[in-house]
């Protein structure tokens, strides 16, 4: 391996002018659960890796009046213990918890899986119905940006040279909003999602859907806002159906691949499936409360 | 390029140690400081035999620099006895003989040890969750099962005296 670098800033802003001064290729690591598995393989050759986890706040959850904001290298583990965060949003902290082992989540962060920009990323999907942010820092500042502004693409990002995501800001819920994240593996554990489904939803008092939000993954090269779902839900209670409609129309917006994880066909199936059952819950969750 | 000194907390002593910057934690324990009870099984976090416990958290050794360890408390499977006097998940493996190879292990005497700090007394399923990031090639699992809820038995027994 040819020679890399470590740093480990202990400020946002050291860490900016470490990244942006790079010559060559810079990393960050969070957890380094990918990291670590593509520097083993060879697949990414950076001269350069900065760790983030000693930047005050990049580890941490912090409740506000109108919002949640996660330090973006806060692992997994951290979030499930988050009672107020698992009972606001039970569907983010699903999409995080499914993520590997035990050993995993003591390090794997939302920055990290949203960066390692996967199209299968378990917890990207409910970040997105739910309508996060991230506060991106770099040589120009901080900016904030929606969650799917991010991945452009299988293992690419709008992050520009120097920048990292700092933290997530996660708005809470109104009242009778609630969501749900489901995925699909052959097995129960420890797998890569066939196909991911994040749902939000709003309801008013009579179990009318308000708002809505459907969000897949693993179905094209980026995670998908299906608003075709959304409309679907939006103005109907939970009947028949609309969850035909639903399903319908999450399967028409995939745009899969097939690989030894799943047809085409197969995905887009899953993918209705999917969007049905998460709607179901969020549904169920929304009106509880 | 320049070795990283770091300064952590092995097993409860002071240690410190020099690592070039792609060297994990797991080449750091074997190759740096003779600690080979962490194992190397996959190098890719799926297989927990270099499972250790960092500031608490269980975490693969394989998927951590040497160099992010700076100011950790780490313990290794050569920490969990206390000299000659082993701990109840270590005994229990015995009598249960709940290893065949034992290349796992260690792995799992960590993981098992790091949910029993948790929870004195978890039911079969969550232990099975806990563990699912270790796997055993050999036992089919059940005997590793069997000994670990059998060690929180004891350990219940030993907290309740």
């Amino acid at each position: 391996m040819p020679s890399m670098s470590f740093s480990a800033p202990t400020s946002v802003d050291d860490a900016v002018k470490i990244l942006a001064g790079a010559s060559g290729m810079a990393k960050v690591l969070a957890g380094g659960t990918d990291l670590l598995v593509q520097l083993r393989s060879g697949r990414t050759r950076p001269e350069l890796i900065v760790d983030t986890k000693r930047i005050p706040g990049m580890i941490g959850i912090r409740e506000e009046s109108a919002q949640f904001v996660i330090g973006a290298s806060t692992p997994g583990v951290m979030i499930f213990e988050n009672e107020a965060l698992t009972h606001a949003w039970p569907g983010i902290v699903e999409g995080m918890d499914l993520i590997g082992s035990e050993q995993i989540q003591g390090r794997a962060s939302l920055a990290g899986n949203l960066c390692n920009a996967s199209p299968a990323a378990d917890s990207v999907p409910a970040l997105i119905a739910a309508r996060v942010t991230c506060v991106i820092a770099g040589p120009n500042g901080k900016r904030e940006a929606p969650v799917e502004a991010i991945v452009t693409g299988p293992g690419r990002t709008s992050l520009e040279k120097g920048e990292f995501i700092v933290e997530f800001h996660v708005p809470k819920p109104k009242p009778h909003q609630s969501d749900a994240y489901l995925r699909f593996i052959p097995r129960t554990e420890m797998d890569i999602a066939v196909v991911g489904c994040g749902v939000n939803v709003t309801l008013d008092n009579g179990g009318v859907c308000t708002d809505a939000r459907v969000v897949l993954g693993a179905v094209a090269p980026t995670q998908i806002v299906c608003d075709e779902a959304a409309k679907a839900l939006i103005g109907h209670r939970l009947d028949e159906p609309t969850l035909a409609a639903l399903d319908a129309a999450a399967g028409r917006a995939c745009n899969p691949i097939t690989d030894k994880r799943g047809t085409i066909e197969y995905r887009i199936k899953v993918a209705g499936v999917l969007a049905r059952r998460a709607a179901a819950i969020a549904f169920e969750r929304a009106g509880a409360r | 390029m320049a070795k990283h000194h770091v300064s952590t907390i092995i097993n409860g002593e002071p240690v410190e140690y020099l690592c070039e910057p792609q060297q994990t934690l797991l080449d750091v324990l074997r190759d740096e400081l003779n600690l080979t009870g962490s194992k190397e099984g996959c190098s890719s976090g799926d297989c927990g035999a270099c499972t250790v416990i960092v500031d608490g958290r269980i975490a693969c050794s394989c998927l951590m620099l040497g160099a992010e360890a700076e100011g950790r408390k780490i313990q290794t499977v050569e920490g969990i006895a206390q000299g000659d006097h082993l701990h109840p998940v270590q005994q229990k493996f015995l009598e249960h003989a709940a290893l065949q190879c034992g290349f796992c292990t260690p792995g799992f005497i960590v993981a098992a040890k790091a949910l029993l700090d948790e929870n004195l007394n978890p039911t079969e399923e969550e232990t099975r969750y806990w563990l699912a990031g270790n796997l055993c090639r050999c036992t089919g699992y059940d005997k590793i099962i069997r000994a670990v809820l059998d060690a929180a038995a004891v350990m219940r027994q030993e907290a309740a005296q």
